[in-house]
């Protein structure tokens, strides 16, 4: 009888990945300064949380892995072993194992891999065998149990030193501990159900520390009748009582109070005790974070978020069409009651999209590890910076920006930043920085990598750009700095003098602008020789729901996504002068090249009408007219896809229906012109 | 939309050796494609111009909150549009994921074919290429030309 435990495997997955995000971010701080006791402290958490995950689970290996890095840790805190480079990339690199077995089983469900490598490293780190601990390679050694581990409770409970710092822990943070014994009545036939729901019971405000047999055989039913666990718990022991007696085919033995004191002083070995006067230990810090309250918070499914935002989509047109009947029948009593539905619409809307919005530290945690591993790959000194991480961003664009961000990360770091003797040379300091930063700015997010490394060599990129042929000589010299950063972008254009591991796989930035553009953003560079460079990418907030400038050209009729509109102003033919061929206007002493929309899309008919619509739109920080026909009017509109057939056509960014159930189409002003 | 035909329940169970087909017209020649690809029959109503894409799209369509891409079929091959304004249609098509939709001259009838009634193409000359044809059926005196409407959409 086994317990399916196929169920919580989502769970255990998204989990063990939080566990691992954190454990990896720790870790980097840790690198950076090795007596922050914090750090160790949350790491150490990390490991023992995805150590009792991963042994609930199944997943022995796993559990074996953090189990020995949990030792190693244990000694790092307690000041025993040294926090020092070659311990922090052994856990590095057990770090990236876990990773490997979380992905494994995230595939094909089984987590089984050889860890005896890593393990006999961590083996060696404990003895204090550093140099072994550093090059070790050779193969398998069955590891022989650590020191702590002899000590015993009742001749069954076996604790570490680590546990008992759990305990510990766990006392400073007022929860007691408890050892229960458990019957299960005879003739039960789930004896594993009967198992699982003590379990449930226990940790409803607990945590089961230890379990005899273990966890796993528990699950399995691998066991006689009774069993023991060990729980730390903020319940008392009559509480723990009642609610293990409502549960049927069972019986409660006993559930001792087991005193921390005792435990520790006596080296390890545990006693029953009832006494309850519990003292602090001193392993607590001040500002650790631990106390206050977690925020309750429920897992949804992305999908149903989607469908969510779906009907609301749906419902915000409908609202659309109601508003054109209440106002074409002149129906004042329905006005009213719409004034109030469009209320709880938008409010609806609102939160439906806080929802779905998620802070870009999600994205951004990964790159510190990413950007230490890339400088030290090429010799550089880099310190990174990441600014506004709890910047939020919709769930859709936060998984999309990852790859295009690796990618000019990876351009500031081997591109952008010089080598440290270089830059000592030109009298910076040896440090090269990398900033990301990321900022809300109205309905934009900006997300920005800069460096301060030696600027794009525009040069450079002329001549490379001749040599690709994306550029004939002859007008080579009137170039501007700006056309030259423009090249950067054209496809299959690669600066790297070398192809490195790093970047220059010929993959290059125009992958990046196209990606930015799918998601409606932007990309601008701002490069200064000698000083460095920045990219600049501007993002829709959301892709779902946008205001629309609605406008009409002949008998068609077209949105434009507000935030890229500047403004709207009304000329007559005679206001038009022609420069070099193009249509200009002058708009508060400025000169603004006009197209007209009619012509961009050749909608068929001529306009013959004196007076028409300019909207000036804005396109990379340049001022467009866009000549219309007539503006209809300012609108919500919930963006659909045009679908496979017709993606991806220029200057179409989906498309509406209408509240006359016409379908209209949405102009993409970055791909129209 | 009362107008629609709505062909979910007409009786879409077939035998293995034969099949339904919505026959139509195109131009001069009469074709059909298998009943269990077309979600409805809608007539000639809204249709949007879609600036910049190939000739061959007529446009998109509003079909209760779906964006349906509309394809025709006279203009991709060149065919001459017969008969009236009055009894064009546009049969929706469903494959998996892809909705798309045809305009046609005329939808004529659903019928049955029995397996032995189609012949593999390669014999026979029609304005489509070959490529794009699964077969033809004789049926009395009528010659129905089978599309391959997926072939045709990915060409």
């Amino acid at each position: 009888m086994k317990m399916d435990m196929s169920q919580y495997l989502d769970v255990f997955l998204e989990e063990s990945k939080e566990h691992l995000e954190s454990l990896n971010q720790r870790l980097l701080e840790l690198e950076k300064d090795s007596d922050n006791i914090n750090a160790l402290n949350e790491i150490f958490r990390a490991a023992h949380t995805l150590k009792g995950m991963s042994s609930t689970m199944g997943f022995d290996d796993l559990a074996d892995l953090t189990h020995h890095m949990e030792n190693v840790l244990s000694d790092l805190k307690e000041g025993i072993l040294p926090v020092n480079s070659s311990v922090i990339d052994t856990i590095f690199r057990c770090f990236d194992r876990l990773q490997m077995i979380i992905d494994k089983i995230e595939i094909n469900g089984s987590g089984s891999m050889d860890n005896s490598d890593l393990i006999n490293t961590l083996e060696n780190i404990k003895t204090g065998n550093f140099e072994t601990a550093a090059i070790i390679e050779e193969e398998i050694s069955i590891s022989p149990l650590p020191a702590g581990e002899n000590s015993s409770f009742q001749e069954s409970f076996t604790f570490n030193e680590y546990d008992i710092t759990i305990l510990k822990e766990a006392i400073s943070r007022n929860f007691k501990i408890y050892n229960v014994k458990v019957a299960i009545d005879q003739g039960c036939l789930m004896k594993s159900v009967r198992a699982f729901m003590v379990f449930k019971a226990v940790e409803e405000d607990g945590e089961i520390i230890k379990s005899l047999p273990p966890a796993h055989e528990l699950d399995e039913g691998k066991f006689e009748n009774d069993f023991e666990i060990f729980v730390i718990s903020t319940a008392t022991a009559d509480d723990l009582e009642k609610r293990l007696g409502n549960i049927s085919e069972i019986s409660v033995l006993y559930i001792r109070e087991i005193d921390i004191n005792s435990l520790s002083t006596q080296s390890g070995s545990v006693r029953t005790n009832s006494n309850n006067n519990i003292s602090k230990p001193s392993l607590d810090t001040p500002d650790s974070p631990r106390s206050h309250k977690a925020k309750q918070t429920v897992r949804v499914d992305i999908d149903r978020l989607d469908n969510l935002m779906n009907l609301v989509g749906e419902l915000v047109m409908h609202k659309g069409r109601l508003e054109q009947i209440g106002f074409s029948h002149k129906i004042s009593e329905l006005n009213e009651t719409m004034e109030q539905i469009d209320r709880i619409s938008t409010d609806l809307q609102a939160v439906v999209m806080k929802v779905r919005m998620v802070p870009i530290e999600q994205v951004f945690n990964r790159f510190p590890r990413m950007v230490r591993d890339l400088a030290r790959d090429l010799n550089k000194e880099v310190d990174f910076l990441i600014e506004g991480k709890e910047t939020e961003l919709d769930r859709t664009v936060i998984d999309e920006i990852g790859d295009p961000l690796v990618h000019l990360l990876r351009n500031a770091i081997d591109h952008g930043l010089e080598s440290s003797q270089e830059r000592l040379k030109k009298g910076k300091s040896h440090k090269g920085t990398v900033i990301l930063r990321a900022r809300h700015e109205g309905n934009n997010v900006y997300i920005e990598v800069e460096d301060d490394g030696g600027g794009i060599d525009t040069d450079r990129v002329i001549a490379k750009a001749v040599e690709k042929g994306i550029l004939t000589s002859p007008n080579v010299e009137q170039i501007s700095r700006e056309e030259a950063i423009e090249l950067l972008f054209h496809p299959g254009f690669s600066t790297a003098q070398n192809v490195t591991d790093i970047s220059g796989r010929g993959v290059g930035l125009d992958v990046v602008k196209t990606k930015i553009e799918s998601l409606s953003g932007e990309i601008f560079v701002d490069s200064k020789p000698g000083q460095g460079t920045r990219f600049k990418i501007k993002l829709p907030l959301t892709l779902a729901i946008i205001q629309a400038l609605i406008v009409s050209v002949q008998d068609e009729i077209y949105a434009i996504p507000l935030s890229s509109v500047d403004e709207t102003t009304m000329i007559t033919a005679s206001d038009i002068k022609m420069v070099q061929n193009q249509e200009v206007i002058m708009l508060r002493g400025s000169v603004l090249p006009l197209y007209r929309l009619g012509d961009l899309l050749s909608v068929p008919g001529q306009s013959d009408s004196e007076d028409m619509y300019v909207v000036v739109v804005r396109k990379a920080e340049r001022q467009i007219g866009l000549v219309v026909d007539s503006l209809i009017g300012q609108q919500e509109i919930v963006i659909k896809s045009l679908g496979r057939l017709l993606g991806g056509i220029p200057g179409l960014a989906g498309a509406i229906v209408a509240g006359d159930g016409h379908v209209r189409l949405i102009l993409d002003i970055i791909t129209l012109f | 939309m009362e107008e629609t035909l709505n062909l979910y329940f007409q009786g879409t169970y077939s035998q293995d050796d034969e099949i339904q087909v919505v026959a139509f017209n195109l131009g001069k020649e009469e074709y059909a494609v298998d009943i269990l690809n077309v979600q409805e029959i809608n007539r000639l109503l809204n249709i949007t111009r879609v600036p910049r894409s190939e000739s061959h799209i007529e446009g998109v369509l509003n079909l209760r909150g779906n964006i349906i891409p509309i394809i025709n079929l006279h203009k991709k091959f060149n065919l001459q549009s017969e008969g009236n304004e009055e009894d064009k249609r546009i049969v929706v098509f469903q494959f998996n994921d892809l909705k798309v939709g045809i305009i046609v001259d005329e939808v004529s009838e659903v019928l049955r074919l029995g397996k032995e009634d189609i012949e593999e193409t390669g014999k026979v000359y029609s304005s489509i290429n070959a490529e794009h044809i699964k077969g033809i059926a004789k049926v009395n005196n009528r010659l129905l030309i089978l599309l391959d409407l997926l072939k045709i959409l990915e060409s």
